[in-house]
């Protein structure tokens, strides 16, 4: 008998029944919740008069809306004061644990997670977000809902769900000099499409992934559904461990041999048979840019924008050249930018933010640009601030602010005016996705997102490493 | 829960929205997750492509009285891609469409749709251009979604459509509702969960 993946796995034994649809039962083990996604869900378990049996495997924080400058209450925002209130009255009146703006413990639900060891190896894990496969770092099976499986998982622990394939991407070798992360996923979802990973989970493998750092492992799960797949994640090892160590929520002593007993059973076996296997060499790997209007509109820092006859899809091209208002076959080296986003659960990290006042450090933001560092959390404020990047950073000319989701989706008061172009650490470049319907958004890694802002065009980071 | 609704056959004319990747942003912007309900996401779709800065009208389907009461909408490639929000799917099915045709759709808003009980089923991609053509041509044409017969009829035309069963099924029974048919089985929940170690802290 083939060896199984960590998907089929953690499926297996998660698995309560099947459905009369021919769906499968899943148990969800940890369901993180925020403000925007579950108002309604809460209101449709009032309607019918539901409990939540499994309470204490529900966290909420607040993320989305949160003002990350002028943080009194009533927030100037109306709606926002409304949103976040009604999320605090649900968990008051349900009782579920929560990380409000007065916690030290508040922040992105995908930079919280991990960093309370909520996020744990061998777990389900759902959230009314599509980002939730960050948590696939830790070897989580995590994926993002709706709003109605947000009330399924409230009111049962388990979603109705069928089951994906699984695609292996090994990254071989090793990455060069200013190449990160986030340039590895943005390659992949160049190369393999961002319908690509329909039907598939995606299980990163290969020197390169196993090298990197659980921070690193995150920026590259996260943007797992910029390619189309629900779920991805890496198979733990003792980078994982080691970084779960000591987290509040993880156990300790004798619990926590077991639990590594648990978490290196899950791995994928040796033998595993996968649905489908690609492979990347990191040397092949540069700074990578998005020209486009979605994650897998990209180019390497020294190409040029493609043509759109180049395209699988011309028209979808032509569409995104309409929107961004370039020359196909411009290049990307020299673009201009008038807004630098550092942040989101992609990129909002301690390790993201020393890559970027690396950059900085001892430099100005050009006069023409915005820049702003949005720490993923409260927590990574906090040891940012211990290591005095927050000085790095208001030296060069970059606004420090409060833990949220910030420009990344633009709901709360930090947004792209007009027909603003944005270097942003973010994960997508949608149209009108950081709040200006003629915004334009160039997604990239933090250090060049830092970098650009010095010089308010896009630069090659490579000439700072 | 609420009472049983089987979903077998959608009717009525259609809208077409030509284009792939059109993400969750473009079907919905961001700032109109902001409110509590879902109540009024029926006057948003597609919000920031049918009015211009000022409230003024932009040229769009949405916006053509030739669609006025569409309940069918066509679709391209990897419809609804990008955020969970199923304020996206709400916002379209409030404004009235009741079925999407597409050539594929991205996964979180195929599920979002089918619990909702609006299905989204997928045609080939010669079949959507002859989809999108007899709209376009005369936007009155009826065409009726079977879920049974998996067809989509209009005039003498009848495509054969497809969806994932499980999905067909919960439609077509009313069992896409899931809340009552997950809860029945909490007994068992319970005991799969005292057999995941962590669920116990690792305790032994």
């Amino acid at each position: 008998m083939a060896g199984r993946t960590l998907y089929d796995k953690i499926w297996e034994s998660h698995t309560v029944g099947i459905l009369p649809t021919g769906q499968t039962q899943l148990f969800i083990g940890l369901h993180l919740i925020h403000e925007i996604t579950t108002a309604p869900a809460f209101d449709m378990l009032r309607e019918s008069g539901l409990d939540i049996p499994f309470r204490d495997r529900t966290f909420a924080t607040v993320d989305h809306i949160v003002p990350t400058d002028l943080r009194q209450r009533p927030f100037l925002d109306k709606e926002a004061e409304d949103l976040t209130r009604a999320l605090e009255n649900n968990v008051e009146q349900f009782g579920v644990e929560f990380f409000g703006l007065d916690s030290m413990n508040q922040g992105i639900v995908h930079v919280i997670g991990p960093q309370l060891g909520l996020t744990q190896p061998g777990i389900t894990l759902a959230c009314g977000d599509s980002h939730t496969s960050t948590h696939g770092a830790f070897g989580t099976l995590a994926f993002g809902i709706g709003t109605s499986q947000v009330r399924d998982v409230l009111a049962t622990q388990t979603l109705a769900m069928d089951k994906l394939k699984v695609r292996r991407i090994n990254i071989g070798g090793a990455l060069g000099i200013g190449v990160y992360a986030k340039d590895v996923i943005l390659h992949i979802i160049r190369r393999l499409g961002v319908a690509g990973g329909k039907g598939f989970a995606y299980e990163y493998g290969g020197a390169v992934i196993d090298r990197m750092n659980m921070e690193e492992r995150m920026t590259v799960c996260n943007m797992s559904i910029e390619g189309g797949a629900l779920v991805g994640y890496v198979n733990p090892d003792q980078t994982t461990f080691d970084y779960l160590q000591g987290r509040a929520y993880v156990p300790s002593g004798a619990a926590f041999k077991r639990a590594i007993d648990y978490w290196k059973s899950v791995a994928s076996d040796a033998d595993a048979k996968y649905d489908d296997v690609v492979e990347y060499q990191g040397k092949d790997i540069e700074p990578t840019v998005t020209w486009g209007i979605n994650p897998g509109q990209s180019v390497s820092i020294s190409e040029r924008m493609p043509r759109p006859e180049e395209f699988p899809d011309p028209e979808g091209a032509k569409k995104a050249y309409e929107h961004m208002g370039w020359q196909p076959g411009a290049p990307m080296l020299g673009t201009p930018i008038n807004v630098a986003f550092i942040g989101s659960c992609t990129n909002g990290r301690l390790a993201d933010l020393r890559a970027a006042a690396k950059i900085a450090k001892g430099r100005k933001v050009n006069s023409g640009v915005r820049a702003l560092v949005v720490p993923g959390s409260a927590q990574v404020k906090k040891l940012a601030e211990q290591e005095g990047l927050h000085k790095i950073f208001q030296e060069a000319g970059f606004q420090w602010r409060e833990a949220g989701c910030s420009m990344c989706l633009a709901m709360n008061p930090d947004k792209l005016n007009g027909r603003e172009i944005s270097a942003s650490s973010s994960n997508r470049n949608f149209i009108g996705r950081q709040g200006s319907p003629q915004g334009r958004t160039l997604l990239m890694s933090p250090a060049m997102v830092a970098a650009a802002a010095l010089n308010g065009k896009v630069v090659d980071v490579r000439e700072y490493e | 829960m609420s009472e049983i609704v089987k979903i077998t056959r959608v009717g009525g004319t259609a809208v077409p929205i030509r284009g792939n990747d059109i993400d969750t942003d473009r079907i919905i912007p961001a700032r109109y997750l902001k409110e509590v309900t879902f109540a009024r996401m029926g006057e948003y779709p597609f919000f920031d492509e049918r009015y211009d800065g000022s409230g003024k009208k932009k040229d769009h389907p949405f916006n053509d009285p030739e669609y006025k009461d569409a309940s069918i909408l066509f679709v391209n490639k990897n419809f609804g891609c990008g955020s969970s929000r199923e304020h996206a799917p709400q916002a379209l099915y409030r404004f009235g469409i009741k079925a999407i045709v597409g050539e594929s759709f991205a996964a979180i808003f195929a599920g979002n749709c089918t619990m909702m009980g609006l299905p989204a089923v997928t045609v080939g991609a010669g079949e959507i251009d002859q989809l999108v053509r007899s709209v376009e041509e005369n936007p009155r044409t009826e065409y009726s979604l079977d879920l049974q017969s998996k067809t989509l009829s209009y005039g003498n035309h009848r495509i054969a459509i497809d969806l994932p069963e499980t999905y067909r099924i919960a439609l077509t029974t009313g069992s896409w509702d899931s809340t009552a048919l997950l809860r029945a089985n909490l007994e068992q929940v319970k005991k799969t969960a005292a057999k995941l170690p962590y669920m116990s802290g690792f305790s032994s």
